[in-house]
């Protein structure tokens, strides 16, 4: 029994050129079958994946990037109103001042103006009521002459008025 | 293992043309299941993946560290193919002796088709006749020779023997491997059901050797392969 035992083993595991022949053959054949059915696919798929992860990633910065530059834009746009909103400010505040400037002086011209066109008024009402009270001061003392004339004017008073008149006009002048 | 193997003696009347039935089913057997696994984990393929196709991709994954390990990318892509190829057919072959063997009117004919000094050793040398191939293909016949005499002209001797060395380790150690598992196993089948005491006595011990035949199925198809690529790697790459 021991030795049929050894001997079967043996049998079973003996080298056979046939074996050989189809375990060559089957592998071939399972090997091309298999790249062209299974792992082909498979590794294509990998790859296409990978192309994708890469493309992915490629387009991912860019718009990272885009979007820094659209960022920065905006900034500077900002800071480019805000510059242009401070000098229109500015400039609203000088012309108010300018503006205020001109009303203060076109206000003191007019006043100067109003003050002047006053004074000349006073100055010729004054004139005026000057010249009034001056003719009628002559007048009147004509009539007070004329009267105290009347009155008691000897040829010698009248002498003396006259003379006295002379010598004021005189040193009046 | 008291059983005789169904063998067919002078096909077509050539004298050393013989098959063993046995080890032509398990092989068209393994082959099938191989291929219409990868078929099946190969259906369906998306961007996203899911289910069979992550199985695939880890695998896949797995068998390009292999490769990756032993040469660089850009020449270890060629053998990618094989080395997957290589994993699969030896994993499954290994896991069909350990599932069960089947006799039939007292022949094995259900077995692991790598516990077959004949069919491994087939593997070894087709993957060492590849080797030479693609490092006279890849680097030209003066550079393919001249390896023969480095780093030392003396030791060409050494050299050859190794080529063959290779192959037998190669081949054998995988044979070995497996086919004393599956005498271990056949061992303890016949403890367990000679009996009360023998089915007490064999029936643990039986399933740890199982389980440590899964594991070793699966370390020797990663060991075959790892040193495929590392035969093919010494022939195919510029320095080492």
């Amino acid at each position: 029994m021991q030795a049929f035992t050894i001997y079967s083993s043996v049998v079973i595991w003996g080298f056979h050129v046939g074996d050989m022949l189809v375990q060559l053959f089957f592998f071939a054949l399972l090997l091309f079958l298999v790249k062209k059915f299974a792992w082909g696919p498979v590794m294509n798929m990998m790859k296409k994946r990978e192309e994708y992860v890469a493309n992915e990633i490629e387009a991912a910065e860019k718009s990272r990037k885009d979007a820094e530059k659209a960022a920065k834009e905006a900034a500077d746009q900002l800071k480019q109103t805000k510059l242009e909103a401070q000098k229109i400010i500015e400039d609203a505040k000088t012309a108010g001042v300018k503006q205020e400037q001109d009303i203060i002086e076109s206000a003191r011209q007019e006043a100067d103006r109003i003050k002047k066109a006053a004074q000349e008024e006073i100055q010729n009402e004054k004139e005026k009521a000057l010249q009034a009270l001056q003719d009628q001061v002559a007048s009147l003392s004509v009539l007070i002459a004329s009267k105290v004339i009347e009155k008691e004017l000897s040829a010698q008073d009248q002498e003396k008025l006259i003379n006295d008149y002379i010598k004021e006009v005189g040193e009046e002048r | 293992m008291d059983h005789g193997a169904p063998i067919v003696h002078d096909v077509f009347g050539i004298s050393w043309l013989d098959f063993n039935l046995s080890n032509v089913f398990m092989i068209i057997v393994t082959s099938l299941i191989v291929f219409v696994l990868s078929v099946l984990g190969a259906r369906k393929l998306q961007m996203k993946p899911t289910g069979a196709q992550n199985v695939m991709e880890w695998i896949l994954d797995f068998v390009k560290g292999i490769v990756n390990d032993t040469m660089d990318w850009k020449t270890g892509k060629l053998f990618l193919p094989l080395a997957l190829t290589l994993f699969s057919y030896i994993l499954v072959g290994n896991m069909l002796g350990v599932v069960t063997n089947g006799v039939y009117e007292n022949s094995t004919w259900w077995k692991s088709p790598t516990a077959d000094p004949g069919l491994t050793l087939t593997l070894a040398a087709m993957v060492i006749v590849l080797s030479h191939f693609y490092g006279i293909k890849l680097r030209g016949g003066k550079e393919y020779i001249k390896d023969y005499f480095r780093p030392l002209p003396f030791l060409f001797p050494i050299k050859l023997i190794e080529e063959f060395a290779n192959t037998l380790t190669l081949g054998l150690r995988l044979f070995g491997n497996l086919y004393a598992g599956e005498v271990l196993l056949a061992l303890l089948v016949g403890l367990t059901s000679s009996g009360v005491l023998g089915f007490i006595g064999g029936a643990i011990p039986f399933l740890a050797w199982q389980g440590f035949s899964v594991f070793i199925g699966g370390i020797q198809a990663f060991i075959f392969t790892m040193l495929s690529m590392v035969y093919i790697s010494h022939k195919v790459s510029e320095e080492h």
